[in-house]
């Protein structure tokens, strides 16, 4: 069993009109042993930004974290929300640092620039190689069967 | 081999563990305690290598205990319970991973609730209303789901304990003879008797 499989998650974002969706699944499992069904994968990290994170639990809340510490630091510096787009670099600098001994998640972002409101969705490797979508952006064990459901239900601008 | 499990009630939390110290195919002791007090509200049982368990153990009772004669107050439980967290996940990737796994039984005394946290050797964390560890949680688990419900009271939760236990005796290859109880509530941190598995299942 891979080291991406060892917990298992499912995670979907989604580009609205004028609003973004972002959806995991609440399973904490430890290979085939259901732990708790409630457990959260998304941190918010700005009042209209949000970052969730697949694969192994550890990593994705150490990496969540580390984050966060970065994020405070960056807001406390420039007095002002982070934009999606810098946070998408922040995130990317975070997982590459350990290029040689990657964190084993993946983090998802989905969120609205803080002054055009404009909607912004990410997703990246785990060193942290960024996809911005204009459309929606899949992860986890379940990536590929969400992608297929994405792909034949979803059209622009579709609302809340 | 081991076993731990947790149970949390209203105002509760319920720690048991097997009493076994083997290793490989030799067993040491069956009367050996597991489970320690890293402050007042505070109890942690495990599972995994012995000297692991010792180490890490006693390295997070002292550094709590360290916090609290620093700051002149008790360690929060949540903050507690990320502080064994980061620990065991930086020790992930260093020189040699700690192969514990945690549970964490807590009282929060400012919020007055009880909590409980499962935690890996990875250092995943995730808080419960009742965990396993070991090859017996997968068996303890299916009679929590079926039995457990919020607000269950301490007797109650014993009740489920010894059904547990039953269960194990029955299914589980691996001989248990004795569990270790304990119990964190606003009081403190209490030893209730021991459960013993010889002839049918009694405390004494």
């Amino acid at each position: 069993m891979s080291i991406d499989e060892y917990n298992g998650c499912a995670i979907v974002a989604m580009v609205g009109k004028d609003c973004v969706a972002l959806a995991t699944d609440t399973r904490f499992g430890v290979q085939r042993s259901t732990i708790t069904t409630d457990f959260q994968r998304v941190f918010q990290m700005g009042p209209r930004l949000f970052v969730a994170m697949s694969g192994l639990v550890t990593d994705a809340y150490t990496v969540s974290a580390r984050l966060k510490y970065r994020l405070n630091l960056y807001e406390l510096r420039e007095n002002r929300p982070v934009s999606p787009s810098v946070f998408v670099s922040m995130v990317s600098n975070l997982l590459y640092e350990r290029r040689f001994g990657p964190y084993f998640s993946t983090p998802v972002i989905a969120g609205l620039d803080p002054t055009s409101g404009k909607p912004f969705i990410a997703g990246f490797d785990c060193i942290g190689d960024p996809s911005i979508g204009s459309d929606f952006i899949t992860d986890g064990t379940a990536g590929e069967q969400l992608m297929g459901m994405c792909e034949t239900f979803w059209r622009p601008d579709l609302n809340k | 081999m081991d076993f731990c499990i947790g149970i949390r009630g209203n105002d509760f939390v319920l720690l048991c563990e097997d009493m076994n110290a083997a290793q490989s195919i030799m067993l040491h002791k069956q009367d050996h305690e597991k489970m320690l007090d890293l402050n007042d509200h505070l109890l942690m049982t495990r599972t995994g290598n012995l000297g692991d368990g010792v180490q890490c153990a006693e390295f997070l009772q002292k550094n709590i205990q360290l916090y609290q004669i620093r700051n002149g107050y008790e360690m929060r439980s949540s903050a507690a319970a990320h502080y064994i967290r980061k620990y065991l996940a930086d020790t992930l990737r260093s020189r040699e991973p700690l192969e514990v796994n945690l549970l964490l039984g807590a009282y929060d005394v400012i919020s007055n609730t009880p909590q409980l946290y499962y935690m890996d050797y990875l250092g995943s964390m995730a808080t419960a209303p009742f965990c396993a560890h070991g090859y017996g949680a997968m068996f303890a688990t299916s009679i929590l789901d079926m039995y457990y419900h919020p607000g269950i009271s301490v007797d109650e939760a014993i009740g489920i304990l010894n059904k547990c236990i039953k269960e194990l005796k029955k299914r589980l290859i691996i001989n248990f003879s004795k569990f270790n109880v304990k119990v964190v509530d606003k009081d403190g941190i209490h030893k209730l008797p021991t459960i013993s598995v010889e002839d049918g299942i009694h405390t004494h």
